[in-house]
């Protein structure tokens, strides 16, 4: 029973991370039709960022209260010009190509990013380790059954968990209930009518990049805080596995962001957990028959509505 | 037309930088190096890279090879396989080299290596300890020991130790995590030993805290955990903040490791320890440190230091740049005194050399034991 219980507490949180980079996959999804396949990438620039300053804020010894939010900032506000610089040069300009266009242009700044940052002058191929500025400590600690150690829950489980809880409920809110939102979603459901309807749409495309990049963000230092390590390819592996919680929950569907990534965590976990110890190394592949299964059984995802065709 | 003049141009300069490549290497020793200089493995080529050029440093200050001067040429794999072979390749077929040095990690120098034996160019690999890197093959050496001897070290200590039941966690992407986890764990059960977990994971993961869960309940007195440093630290951290404290132990992967308070209490087998008060060690660490500012070389720094020392010896040897005579005096190499001991190069093109054990404790690795090969 303790092992199960600890194995839903790794799950869910690594799942949360995943959640976190889904719901920016979401947005962009949901008025674009775009995948942004540069969003894993976003992420990673999130944890760089976080990097640089926590080196900083570590030299300087700030308290947890000043480096924390710093870190956080920066590291959205680095992200958030860096969607929208990616959305005015790359996709803008293929606006009314074909959507295959901007797909292979999001996979091409996808490549752009990761080989930049692998550049000594910018960043550079080697992982490099955070100072340790917020030292992971066991928050609860839970004694179930006749097991003789806690399921320990640690404090940035917590912080993840209701990051991501708190961001899906403010993003859900700004979509449903303030004017912006109301233009996305005018947007979202057809972008020549909202602009005749007097929208700027280009504001609130560039509105969504700039949302989406700073939850990329968010994960990044989440991350970053996580595993102390950073490097220019952590996007890839996350960002994939993000992509396919957001096709898992129904991608355009907030909710099913976090639905989709704190499932892809647990099956991941629990399959590292239960399977035989020597198909460790293929709980990797799952989240790609899990992609398959959902495309082959549900393709609209777990909340995403059925799509019409129109004629 | 204005286009076509600017590529005539790159064109033209290309050739220019072509030729006169050519012409400067006649008259220099050009020798190799592939390295994880940056990447995941950074420590691992970075270490190598400083000893190598020490080593060359102070043969040029000789005099150099044959009355020429060593010129070195590194090449950077970026810790990856593919890119391994492909500047090995650049190496041999760009440069012209007349032997390589280098990788590290087991996996790098199994496909680099295929390359040198296929081009027939011999190469000296200063800390590849899997023993498949130069089984069967005609022109790959190394200078140190092997992973059946290291895995042996491992297990008798775990003995010594009184640990009797222990958990291996062993990377499944990895030529030396896996022949080292398998030397370990025979070893280990043949001395009465119990295995009570075998769990794996792959390299450039960066969540173990599943397998750890997993681990954790099976109550091992320690865990084997032979892989390489940027992994092991996510796994210690990982380990602690699950609140699992039972001692980790491995091999020479760990070099590079963050001494801090999740490595504390930690062991490993290593090539060399700093606190060796050997003369031929402290004489390299004085030589090191002078040219690095002072920094204290790692065990990849003595290692290539040694690599680049033995190729150096047998070209002075084979009295030319023929590449198959230096190739027939690397493996005449005896008692070549190395600066981490004396080096053989056994039938099988390896090396014995004594095994460190070291201890993390207060922020630093100790020398725990040194076992002599037998």
């Amino acid at each position: 029973m303790h092992d199960f219980l600890q194995q839903l507490i790794n799950g869910l949180s690594i799942g949360a991370v995943y959640a976190l980079i889904a719901l920016g996959y979401t947005m962009v999804y949901g008025v674009l039709r775009l995948i942004n396949f540069a969003h894993g990438d976003v992420y990673m620039v999130g944890a760089v960022i976080a990097y640089e300053l926590a080196k900083r804020m570590y030299a300087t010894q700030s308290p947890l209260w000043i480096s924390m939010p710093i870190l956080f900032a920066g590291a959205i506000a680095g992200c958030g010009a860096l969607g929208f610089a990616i959305e005015f040069l790359c996709y803008r300009p293929l606006r009314h190509r074909p959507r295959l266009v901007a797909l292979i242009t999001a996979i091409g700044v996808s490549l752009l990013l990761e080989n930049l940052f692998q550049n000594r002058l910018v960043f550079g191929a080697t992982p490099r380790n955070l100072p340790e500025l917020l030292t992971i400590t066991p928050t609860l600690k839970l004694w179930v059954g006749s097991s003789a150690e806690p399921v320990i829950v640690t404090n940035l489980d917590l912080i993840s968990f209701g990051l991501c809880i708190a961001m899906m409920a403010g993003l859900t809110w700004f979509v449903l209930r303030t004017r912006m939102g109301l233009a996305l979603r005018a947007v979202s459901f057809r972008v020549d009518t909202a602009s005749l309807m007097g929208i700027n749409t280009n504001r609130v495309i560039s509105m969504t990049f700039v949302l989406g990049s700073a939850l990329a963000a968010v994960a990044g230092v989440v991350n970053a805080l996580r595993y102390q390590q950073v490097d220019p390819l952590m996007g890839l592996i996350p960002g994939i596995k993000a992509f396919v919680a957001a096709v898992l929950g129904g991608i355009g569907s907030i909710p099913g962001a976090l639905l989709g990534g704190l499932l892809m965590g647990l099956v991941e976990t629990l399959l590292k957990g239960y399977l035989p110890a020597h198909y460790n190394s293929y709980s990797d592949a799952a989240a790609f028959v899990v992609l398959i299964l959902i495309l082959l059984v549900r393709p609209s995802g777990l909340l995403g509505k059925p799509s019409l065709e129109k004629v | 037309m204005r286009w076509m003049i600017g590529w005539a141009t790159v064109a033209m300069m290309l050739c220019i930088a072509g030729c006169k490549k050519q012409v400067r290497e006649s008259s220099q020793i050009v020798v190799g190096e592939y390295g994880s200089l940056s990447g995941s493995n950074a420590v691992f080529g970075q270490g190598t890279h400083n000893g190598i050029m020490l080593a060359v440093d102070e043969v040029n200050a000789g005099g150099g090879l044959l009355g020429k001067p060593v010129q070195l040429v590194t090449e950077d794999d970026e810790g990856n396989q593919d890119e391994a072979v492909s500047v090995v390749k650049k190496l041999i077929d760009r440069d012209n080299v007349v032997a390589v040095l280098g990788e590290v990690a087991s996996t790098r120098s199994l496909a680099g290596g295929g390359v040198c034996e296929q081009e027939g160019v011999p190469m000296i690999s200063p800390s590849s300890t899997n023993p498949d890197v130069t089984k069967g093959r005609k022109y790959v050496f190394r200078v140190c020991f092997t992973d059946d001897f290291q895995g042996a070290v491992g297990a008798k200590f775990a003995i010594r130790k009184n640990w009797k039941r222990i958990a291996v966690l062993t990377s499944s992407n990895s030529d030396y995590s896996k022949k080292l986890s398998q030397f370990f764990k025979d070893t280990f059960t043949a001395l009465g030993g119990q295995i009570v977990a075998e769990e794996t994971y792959s390299d450039g993961d960066k969540e173990f805290k599943a397998q750890l869960t997993r681990i954790q309940s099976r109550n091992p007195d320690a865990v084997y955990l032979p892989g390489y440093y940027t992994e092991i630290d996510l796994i210690l951290r990982q380990a602690r903040d699950l609140g699992f404290n039972v001692p980790f132990f491995g091999g020479d992967g760990w070099d590079g490791v963050e001494l801090d308070s999740h490595s504390e209490g930690s062991y490993f087998t290593n090539h060399y320890s700093p606190e060796d008060t050997r003369p031929s060690v402290q004489a390299f660490i004085a030589a090191y440190k002078a040219k690095y500012d002072g920094a204290v070389p790692d065990a990849f720094g003595i290692t290539g230091y040694d690599a680049a020392r033995v190729l150096f010896d047998a070209i002075k040897r084979a009295g030319s740049m023929n590449r198959d005579a230096i190739r027939d005096a690397i493996a005449q190499t005896k008692d070549f005194p190395g600066a981490g001991g004396n080096i053989t190069i056994d039938e099988n093109h390896n090396a014995k050399k004594p095994i460190v054990i070291l201890e993390i404790t207060g922020g630093k690795t100790h020398l725990a034991d040194t076992i002599q090969p037998d």
